[in-house]
């Protein structure tokens, strides 16, 4: 067990811990910070990868956007010290058998499946070659769907403000 | 034991279904999405384990990742002002409450 491994399992229990308390914690407040936590040890585990475009984007859009997003939202909504109730038995064990049988199949699945390389040459994801193929209009180019991307944010923005705009003509 | 493919999928299996598990038992709009949002994480980590151990030749991982965030953040705040809209109307995000397109 050298350090790596330690790393990257000291990584994995803070993301599934985190988790786990995100999705029981009682308090609306604690289950948004937990989540903040959970995202922070997905970034890790890029990083542990050496994908480190990917895990500065997460930490960039999910920390540093998303979860404020939350947070403000939850601020506008409720008050921050209420607790939420907690769901009857009978949801919380069918929910919990449903989960258990999903998670047993799909590691069964995961399990007898013997994954191979395709043992092509390794490409660096690096921010050069990651820039050149996301802006490159040939073979394994993403030019296109970077700008159908970039249009449907703009959708959603002004979406966004159409939906939560307070109408001022609406009598009702 | 060093850490591989299956340590990473085992995590991301994890997470997505403690991310499903919250969308059942959850009741309130934002911890729902919420549980949405480790339902992405989970997905957006398989995309990258695979392309890092099975398919190294290419980064088409790494964009379905990069896409894959891109729509979430765009999801996340329609959602939200959505759930602003609701509260305005409701004075709760309780999905229970909000009913009346109900049969």
């Amino acid at each position: 067990m050298n350090g790596s491994a330690i790393i990257f399992y000291g990584l994995g229990a803070l993301t599934l811990v985190s988790a786990l308390l995100a999705v029981t914690a009682k308090k609306i407040f604690r289950a948004a910070i937990f989540l903040l936590f959970t995202l922070i040890g997905v970034a890790g585990i890029y990083f542990w990868l050496n994908y480190e475009f990917i895990a500065a984007v997460q930490i960039v859009v999910y920390v540093g956007g998303i979860v404020v997003m939350i947070i403000f939202s939850i601020f506008l909504t409720q008050q921050s010290g209420e607790k939420l109730p907690s769901p009857p038995t009978r949801r919380m064990v069918s929910a919990l058998v449903a989960t258990i049988l999903g998670f047993a199949l799909a590691g069964l699945q995961i399990w007898q499946h013997h994954f191979t390389g395709d043992g092509k040459i390794v490409i660096e994801p690096s921010v050069l070659n990651i820039g050149k193929r996301m802006l490159g209009t040939g073979d394994g180019g993403y030019a296109l769907p970077f700008e159908v991307v970039s249009m449907l944010l703009l959708a959603a923005m002004i979406g966004c403000i159409v939906i939560a705009m307070r109408s001022n003509n609406k009598t009702t | 034991m060093e850490p591989g493919l299956y340590h990473l999928l085992f995590i991301s299996t994890a997470l997505f279904f403690i991310g499903v598990f919250g969308f059942l038992t959850r009741r309130n709009l934002i911890t729902m999405l919420m549980s949405i949002e480790l339902i992405l994480n989970s997905v957006c980590l398989n995309f990258v384990a695979f392309n890092k151990y099975v398919w190294p030749g290419e980064l088409d991982g790494v964009f379905f990742t990069v896409f894959i965030i891109a729509i979430a953040a765009a999801e996340a705040a329609v959602a939200i002002a959505i759930i602003i809209n609701l509260y305005r109307s409701h004075r709760s995000i309780d999905v229970e409450v909000a009913g009346e397109l109900k049969g």
